[in-house]
C-alpha cells in the first residue's frame, strides 16, 4: 500500500513548512466512496486514504485553493495529471502554488447500490493515460498499468447507428437526466466563472430552459463548449447518478478532432494550441470537408 | 420598446420582380415594436433617403430596417441618412432581400416568403440594437511595398511624388523584378531595360524613397493607418555604405560557376555577384552557400581587392521595425515548375523557357543575343514554339486560368527570331490565339502575315531529344492529322503563378488569397486594388496574370488609393468591435490566443463583483486594434466576450425570428 508512504511524506512536508495543505482523500460514509479533502495539519493527515475506490480527480479543487497564499501538495493520478496541466493551460492553476505528487493507480473499482463491486469504472477500463504528464516527485509510479479496452470503441457503435437511431439513442439517455449539474460540477473544464445555464446575460439559459428537452440541449451545448478542452477523464459518467454514458459526447469530438486535425490530448503538455482554436492553412481540412463528414 | 420603421425597397423589378412587395410590408406592420412601414421604388435614391429621413423625425422612431440590397451595397448610405437625423446610426438594420433573396430565386411565393422571413430577423436584430459610437485612429503617412519589380516601383514612384514616404522591400539583390530580365516588350519592341532602369534609377534618388534590397518581411502588427512592420535585411557581407561598385571583387572571385538566377541558369555567376549589369542598387552580395570563404574559412580574395574595404564577412541580419499607414503587396509572378512536363523534355539542354528564351535573345544575356542550341552551340535551323503549357489545363499539375501574356510574348519571340534570322523556320503550336488589348491583334498579324511565321492549331503531346535535333509528336487540329516533325530548339510558353512567399506574406497581413495563390481583390470591380483588408493594396500580377502596361496602370490606380488614405489626418474607426463583461471572464486566454489582431492582452484587473472586490486576471480589449472579426466571440466558453453590433443575443433574436 502507498497510502502509508503518501501519509508519511505530506505529514513531513507540512512539518517542515514545505506546503501550507495537502489536497487528497479521506474516507466517506462508506469504505467505498472516499472523498476529496483538503488536510492541514499532520493529525488530520491520518484520515487520508488512497484505495482503488480513489476515483475522484483532484485538479479541478486547485482551482480555489491555488488563489490562496501558500502551497497546497496535492495527489494526482496519472489521468489527474492532463486535467491539471489543461487548467494551468488555461491559467486557472497557479503551479507556483501547488507542489504534486504522482501517484501510481491500478485502475478504480465502480460498486452498485448495494456496494458490491462490479468491476473497473468505464474510464479505467479504457485508460490510456499511464504517466504522469507533470509532477514533482513519484509514489509508486510502477503499479500503474495500462488497462486496455479501446476507449473509442461506444462511439464507434454510435457512429454505425444510423441518424434516427443515434436521435433515439441520446433522447433516450438524456431523458434520465435530472439536471442534478454533477456533471457540470465535477468537470474541470466547466470552469466559466458563471455557467451560461445559469447566466441571465445570455438567453442560453431561457432558451433551454423553454425547450421542451431541456436535458439534450444542456449535455450538447455543454460537450461543445468542453470540445477541445476535455482531456477524458472521465469524471461526468462516473458521477452521473442516472448511469447516463456521458463521455461519449466527449469521445466523440475527441475521435473526430483525432481524425480531422492530427491526433490530438488535451493536457498532454500545456503549450500545443488546441485544435479547435488554432488553424493552419496548409494542413487543416476545410470546413466544408469536416461538414461532409457528418 | 423600440419604435420601428421598416422600408422596403423594389429596387425597381429587381426585387419587386421576384417578391411581392405588398405582402412583406404587410406582415412587417404586424411584428412587435414596429410603428411604421413604408415602400418605395428606389430607397436609395435621394427621394427614398429624404422619406426614412422623414419617418424618423416624425415618427420619433428608435430603430429602423431597410429591406433592400445588401449591406455591402447600400448600408453605409443608410447609415449616412440616418446620422443626418436624431437617430444613432447604428440603430439600423438592412435586411438583405435582393441579393440573398430575389436575385437568387424565381418562385415568387418563396422569395416572398423568404423576404419576409429576412425582414422579420432583421427587426427582431434592432430590437436588440444599442447606439455605438465610432472612434479615431491616427494615419502613419508613410508607406510600404512589397516588391520592386516594375509594380513595385512605379506604386513607390507615384506615392512619392505625391509627398510620401515609401519603402521598397525587395528579397533578391536588386529591384526590377522580371521586366529587368525581358529583352524587348510587345507590342511596340521597344527595350525593357531601356524603359525600366530609368525608373529603377529615379526609384533610387527618390528623396521619398528608399530601398530595402536582399531583405524580406519578418513580422507585421497593426492596422489600417498604423501598421507596425519589421523587415529583415539579410546579410550582404558587403558594407553597403563603403561599396563602390566597382566589380573588382566579383572579377577576382574564384567560384564561377554557379547558374545566374537573373540569366534563367543559362549563364554563370560568381559567389559574390550583383545580379546584372543595371542592379539598383549595385552593391554585391555573397552567396554564402557557394562561398569558398564561408565554406571552408579560406579565400577572401574579394576583401583583398576590395579598396574601400567593404567586404565584411562578420555582417549580420539586420532587423528594422518601422510604422506604416499602408500596405502594398506587389510580389509578382514567376514561371511554374516543369517538373512534372514529362512529354515536353525539359531536361534537354534545347528546350527552354520563353523567360530563359529572353535571357538568350538579349543582348546582354548569357550568349550576347546569339541564338544558339545550348547542346551544341550551333544555330538552330528551325524554332518551335510551344503555347499554353500548364496553362488552360484542368490536371493538378497545371493552372486552370489563362497565364495571358504568353499568346503575345511568343509572337514577339517569333518576330525577333524572324527579324534576326530570316532563314530560320519558326513554328508555333496554340491552343487559341489570344490578343486582347491596344494594338495586341495587328502585332499578332505582323507575326504572320509579314514575318511567315508558322501558326498551328493544336497541341504537343511529346517532344524527345534525338542528340542532334528534336522530335515533335504533335497535332494539327485544322487539317485533322498527326504531325511528326523534327526541331532544333523549342521554347515553351510556360504558365506563370504567383511567388511562393506571397502566401506567408499574406498570412502576416491577414490578407486573403484565391485558391491560385493570386490576392483577392476587395471587389473585382469597385476595389480592384484594394485587399479585403483595410489598409492593405495590391498592384501588379500578385492579382492575376497582367501584362507591363496593364500592371504600371494599376499600379498608378494602386498609388492614387494609397495617396487618398495617407493624405487623412485621422481614420473614423469601426464601433463594431469586441465588448468584454468583467464579471464572467475567467482569465483562460483562450480569445488571446485567437485573436488575429493581437488586440487582447490579459492584465490583473480589480473586479468589484457586486460589492465583492478581487484580482482577477482579466482579458483586456485594445479598441484600436480590434477589427470585430468576432473570433473571441466564438472562442470564449464562458460567453463573457460580445460584439458589440453583433452580440449573441442579437444573432439569437435573428435566428429565432428565421425559426418562427
Amino acid at each position: 500500500m502507498i497510502q502509508k508512504q503518501m501519509q508519511e511524506r505530506a505529514k513531513q512536508m507540512l512539518s517542515l513548512g514545505e506546503v501550507t495543505c495537502v489536497l487528497g482523500w479521506k474516507k466517506g460514509d462508506f469504505s467505498t466512496n472516499p472523498q476529496p479533502a483538503v488536510f492541514e495539519s499532520e493529525k488530520d493527515l491520518e484520515d487520508l486514504v488512497y484505495d482503488k475506490y480513489c476515483a475522484a480527480n483532484l485538479s479541478k479543487y486547485l482551482v480555489e485553493l491555488t488563489k490562496k497564499e501558500g502551497k497546497v501538495l496535492v495527489f494526482l493520478k496519472p489521468c489527474d495529471t492532463y486535467s491539471f496541466n489543461q487548467l494551468l493551460k488555461e491559467n486557472l492553476i497557479k503551479k507556483e502554488r501547488s507542489y504534486i505528487i504522482g501517484i501510481g493507480c491500478e485502475g478504480n473499482m465502480q460498486v452498485d447500490d448495494d456496494m458490491q463491486e462490479i468491476g473497473l469504472l468505464e474510464k479505467c477500463q479504457t485508460c490510456t493515460k499511464t504517466a504522469h504528464m507533470v509532477f514533482d516527485e513519484l509514489i509508486g509510479e510502477e503499479l500503474t498499468v495500462r488497462q486496455g479496452d479501446d476507449p473509442f470503441e461506444g462511439v464507434l457503435n454510435l457512429e454505425q447507428m444510423s441518424s434516427d437511431e443515434r436521435y433515439g439513442f441520446w433522447r433516450e439517455e438524456l431523458s434520465k437526466c435530472i439536471r442534478c449539474n454533477a456533471c457540470r460540477n465535477v468537470c474541470p473544464a466547466c470552469n466559466c466563472r458563471k455557467c451560461v445555464f445559469d447566466n441571465n446575460k445570455y438567453d442560453t439559459a431561457q432558451k433551454v430552459n423553454a425547450s421542451s428537452f431541456e436535458e439534450q440541449m444542456f449535455h450538447i451545448i455543454r460537450a461543445y463548449h468542453v470540445a477541445g478542452r476535455c482531456t477524458d477523464c472521465g469524471e461526468c459518467s462516473r458521477v452521473c447518478p442516472q448511469l447516463i454514458d456521458l463521455h461519449l459526447l466527449n469521445r466523440k469530438f475527441i475521435k473526430d478532432i483525432n481524425e480531422f486535425y492530427g491526433e490530438f490530448q488535451a493536457g498532454a503538455d500545456t503549450d500545443t494550441p488546441s485544435p479547435l482554436t488554432d488553424f493552419n492553412i496548409d494542413t487543416d481540412p476545410e470546413p466544408g470537408s469536416v461538414h461532409k463528414r457528418g | 420598446m423600440q419604435k420601428i420603421g421598416v422600408f422596403v425597397c423594389h429596387c425597381g423589378t429587381n426585387i419587386a420582380g421576384t417578391v411581392n412587395i405588398d405582402e412583406v410590408v404587410e406582415n412587417a406592420k404586424h411584428e412587435p415594436g414596429v410603428k411604421y412601414v413604408a415602400e418605395y421604388p428606389y430607397m436609395c435614391s435621394e427621394a427614398g433617403q429624404s422619406m426614412v429621413q422623414k419617418a424618423i423625425d416624425e415618427h420619433d422612431l428608435s430603430g429602423i430596417v431597410i429591406s433592400a440590397c445588401s449591406p455591402r451595397m447600400h448600408e453605409t448610405t443608410f447609415r449616412r441618412a440616418a446620422a443626418r437625423t436624431k437617430l444613432n446610426p447604428f440603430m439600423l438594420e438592412m435586411a438583405n432581400i435582393r441579393e440573398q433573396c430575389s436575385w437568387v430565386h424565381k418562385d415568387k411565393e418563396e422569395a416572398t416568403n423568404k423576404a419576409h422571413a429576412l425582414t422579420r430577423a432583421a427587426i427582431a436584430k434592432v430590437h436588440h440594437n444599442t447606439p455605438l459610437f465610432p472612434g479615431e485612429s491616427p494615419v502613419t503617412k508613410r508607406a510600404l511595398v512589397i516588391g520592386g519589380g516594375i509594380a513595385g516601383v512605379s506604386c513607390a514612384l507615384d506615392i512619392a511624388e505625391a509627398g510620401f514616404v515609401v519603402d521598397i522591400v525587395e528579397s533578391t539583390p536588386s529591384i526590377g523584378g522580371k521586366m529587368a530580365q525581358l529583352d524587348k516588350t510587345f507590342p511596340t519592341l521597344d527595350c525593357s531595360a531601356c524603359i525600366l532602369t530609368p525608373k529603377m534609377v529615379d526609384a533610387q534618388f527618390h528623396e521619398n524613397i528608399n530601398i530595402h534590397t536582399y531583405s524580406e518581411i519578418e513580422s507585421v502588427e497593426g492596422f489600417v493607418g498604423d501598421f507596425t512592420i519589421t523587415i529583415r535585411k539579410k546579410a550582404r557581407s558587403v558594407d553597403m555604405k563603403k561599396c563602390t561598385g566597382c566589380g573588382a571583387c566579383y572579377d577576382k572571385c574564384p567560384i564561377k560557376k554557379i547558374p545566374g538566377e537573373f540569366d534563367e541558369g543559362l549563364g554563370m555567376r560568381t559567389a559574390i555577384y550583383t545580379p546584372f549589369a543595371q542592379a539598383i542598387p549595385n552593391v554585391p552580395v555573397i552567396d554564402r552557400e557557394h562561398c569558398l570563404k564561408f565554406k571552408t574559412g579560406k579565400c577572401g580574395l574579394c576583401e583583398t581587392v576590395c579598396a574601400p574595404d567593404a567586404i565584411d564577412f562578420e555582417q549580420e541580419d539586420e532587423l528594422i521595425t518601422e510604422k506604416y499607414g499602408a500596405v502594398i503587396i506587389a510580389t509578382g509572378i514567376t514561371p511554374i515548375s516543369l517538373d512534372k512536363f514529362g512529354e515536353y523534355a525539359y531536361t534537354s539542354p534545347d528546350v527552354i523557357t520563353s523567360l530563359e528564351f529572353e535571357r538568350m535573345t538579349n543582348a546582354a544575356g548569357p550568349t550576347k543575343g546569339e541564338l544558339i542550341r545550348i547542346s551544341d552551340k550551333k544555330k538552330p535551323k528551325s524554332i518551335t514554339f510551344i503555347q499554353c503549357v500548364g496553362s488552360r489545363d484542368v490536371a493538378v499539375r497545371s493552372k486552370t486560368y489563362c497565364s495571358k501574356i504568353c499568346c503575345m510574348y511568343t509572337a514577339k519571340h517569333a518576330m525577333l527570331v524572324k527579324d534576326k534570322y530570316p532563314d530560320i523556320e519558326v513554328n508555333v503550336f496554340y491552343i487559341d490565339v489570344r490578343t486582347p488589348g491596344k494594338n495586341f491583334d495587328e502585332f499578332y498579324r505582323r507575326a504572320v502575315e509579314e514575318y511567315g511565321v508558322n501558326y498551328i492549331k493544336g497541341q504537343v503531346g511529346k517532344v524527345v531529344d534525338n542528340g542532334d535535333s528534336l522530335w515533335i509528336q504533335a497535332v494539327d487540329m485544322l487539317d485533322n492529322k498527326q504531325i511528326k516533325t523534327k526541331t532544333d530548339l523549342i521554347v515553351l510558353a510556360t504558365a506563370i503563378e504567383p511567388v511562393k512567399s506571397v502566401r506567408n506574406i499574406a498570412g502576416m497581413l491577414s490578407a486573403s488569397i484565391d485558391t491560385n495563390n493570386f490576392m483577392t481583390e476587395a471587389h473585382p470591380k469597385l476595389k480592384p486594388v484594394e485587399s479585403p483588408t483595410a489598409g492593405v493594396f495590391l498592384a501588379g500580377a500578385c492579382q492575376g496574370p497582367k501584362d507591363i502596361p496593364e500592371t504600371v496602370a494599376g499600379a498608378g490606380a494602386t498609388a492614387a488609393k494609397v495617396i487618398g488614405l495617407l493624405a487623412k489626418d485621422k481614420l473614423i474607426t469601426n464601433p463594431c468591435i469586441a465588448d468584454l463583461d468583467p464579471y464572467y471572464c475567467n482569465g483562460c486566454s483562450a480569445c488571446e490566443k485567437v485573436c488575429p489582431y493581437g488586440a487582447i492582452s490579459y492584465e490583473d484587473t480589480e473586479i468589484n463583483d457586486h460589492g465583492k472586490k478581487a484580482i482577477r486576471r482579466i482579458a483586456v480589449i485594445n479598441k484600436a486594434l480590434c477589427q470585430g472579426c468576432g473570433a473571441c466571440v466564438v472562442t470564449c466558453p464562458s460567453g463573457a466576450m460580445d460584439l458589440l453590433g453583433f452580440s449573441n443575443r442579437q444573432i439569437t433574436a435573428e435566428v429565432d425570428a428565421i425559426c418562427r
